[in-house]
């Protein structure tokens, strides 16, 4: 255990001392909450009402951190100083956790700051706030899988465009964060509703508003997903590091 | 005096290349150890099996009667390796990145403070420990690389082309850190540089094409070439076959 924490408390670091991660992981759904508000309260629309766009913002600044942990693992497959683990007493698993929890706080941290900016500009105060905070590590679990997955099948430059702009764009199109995503048609919408992304916001929109039962099949489909893709994750960096 | 290592018809296959070829070799407690061979002699892949980090395709080595066939974690905590690039985390300071392998090792806290506190006493990394790794010069990339790999007191070091890319006084310093870390553990070099080997170690082998060509101390194998300098014996035995 201690081991592990060893080097979890490294990937930790690793990432917060990157500018970048403040800037895109903390600072850019932030942002984005700022600018749809204003906008909000000039023309009102539905979609940008705080309840509606809180969670999905929240959910959408998930996509920064599987691009951060993808990075980094990507980087270090790399590197020496992953050789130089290698021959330590640190066991697969520890390389495994120890790259996964230092996420779990990341991702907690960013929900409770987009909801805290939220309460600033009026969502009213629930104790749902804190079950939908609570709520995030669900589409958290398949975001990190994510990372864990490219950051172990990929290259980093690979990373840089599959998971920065590939994933972020699935990410923000197909969640319906910004639109009714009915709006661009039968299939599309079909392919939204099968991938996971709409069911992470529909998920912790319904928590906002304390729709507990309405979240129950998004929950399912979300965590169905990250199981299954945090198995496969689990196997190809098992199987990286064999190779490596 | 006892062996450290024993290597028994070590061999390792990648698809269609034998990249070591039945190596047997037999390295002493204590010893200073320099494998040399041109790119692509088997160098590298050697110590990645000695490191447990490649698995041979055939044969073993019992590193203090340890296997790396069979024995691997053993193995892994008596060794350390101070690998070929410097093999810091970059975001780290110099005594985060010490207290980080003190963590991999699994020192508790107070352990972990009192041997960076140690370290960085013995490598004279005082006025550098708060500076981030990536900050550092080259030459003090290395020296951390090498505090690093000593964190955990191995019994046995290997040192994969300790001074690559370093400018001359950086590894003058580096050749007295290496100095002073003899005959306190056996460590097993790679280098390219004929002077570096003969000037650091106790014995030289020399590889080519995955076999061991010959082994001997600098002078043996100066005597046994008919070279007065020791990167002619090394050309000629390279080039000539096995002595």
């Amino acid at each position: 255990m201690r081991k592990m924490l060893a080097f979890a408390n490294r990937t930790m670091k690793e990432i917060l001392r990157d500018p970048l991660t403040l800037a895109f992981g903390l600072g850019f759904p932030v942002i984005l909450l700022l600018l749809l508000s204003i906008i909000q309260s000039n023309i009102p629309v539905d979609m940008f009402e705080l309840h509606h766009l809180t969670p999905g913002i929240t959910v959408f600044g998930l996509s920064f951190m599987t691009l951060f942990s993808a990075q980094l693992i990507s980087k270090d497959r790399t590197s020496s100083l992953l050789t130089r683990l290698y021959t330590t007493p640190l066991k697969a698993t520890d390389f495994i956790f120890g790259y996964l929890l230092p996420i779990i706080p990341l991702c907690l941290a960013q929900a409770v700051i987009c909801y805290v900016i939220a309460l600033i500009l009026g969502l009213p105060i629930s104790v749902n706030i804190i079950w939908a905070v609570l709520m995030i590590l669900v589409p958290s679990f398949f975001y990190i899988a994510l990372g864990l997955l490219c950051g172990s099948a990929m290259t980093e430059k690979q990373v840089g465009g599959i998971c920065g702009a590939l994933l972020t764009n699935f990410s923000a199109w197909l969640s319906g964060i910004w639109f009714d995503i009915s709006m661009l048609g039968k299939v599309f919408k079909a392919i939204a509703n099968v991938l996971p992304f709409i069911h992470a916001v529909e998920l912790e929109r319904a928590v906002v508003i304390g729709d507990f039962s309405a979240a129950v099949p998004h929950l399912i489909w979300v965590l169905a997903y990250g199981i299954v893709l945090m198995c496969i994750a689990v196997f190809v960096f098992l199987r990286q590091m064999k190779k490596q | 005096m006892k062996n450290a290592i024993e290597i028994r018809k070590l061999t390792k296959d990648y698809k269609d290349i034998r990249a070591v070829d039945g190596l047997d070799l037999d390295i002493r407690e204590g010893e200073l150890f320099a494998l040399l061979g041109v790119n692509g002699a088997g160098k590298t892949t050697t110590i990645k099996m000695l490191c447990c980090i490649t698995q041979p395709t055939s044969g073993d080595a019992l590193l203090n009667g340890k296997s790396i066939a069979s024995d691997a974690d053993e193995v892994k905590k008596i060794i350390a390796v101070s690998p070929q690039e410097t093999a810091v985390a970059p975001n780290l300071s110099v005594e985060e990145n010490l207290m980080l392998m003190c963590g991999v090792h699994g020192l508790d806290k107070h352990k972990a403070q009192q041997k960076t506190k140690e370290m960085v006493e013995e490598f004279k990394l005082d006025r550098i420990r708060s500076k981030k790794a990536s900050k550092l010069s080259g030459g003090w990339q290395r020296r951390l690389s090498i505090a690093m790999a000593l964190i955990s007191e191995p019994q046995i070091l290997f040192l994969d082309e300790p001074t690559l890319g370093l400018d001359v006084i950086a590894r003058s310093e580096l050749w007295d850190t290496i100095r002073e870390l003899k005959s306190k553990m056996t460590i097993i070099l790679t280098t390219h540089y004929m002077e570096e080997a003969e000037e650091l170690s106790d014995r030289i082998g020399v590889m080519r094409d995955g076999h061991l060509l010959a082994v001997g101390t600098a002078a043996e194998l100066k005597e046994k070439t008919g070279e007065e300098k020791f990167e002619n014996a090394f050309i000629k035995l390279v080039k000539g076959g096995a002595v």
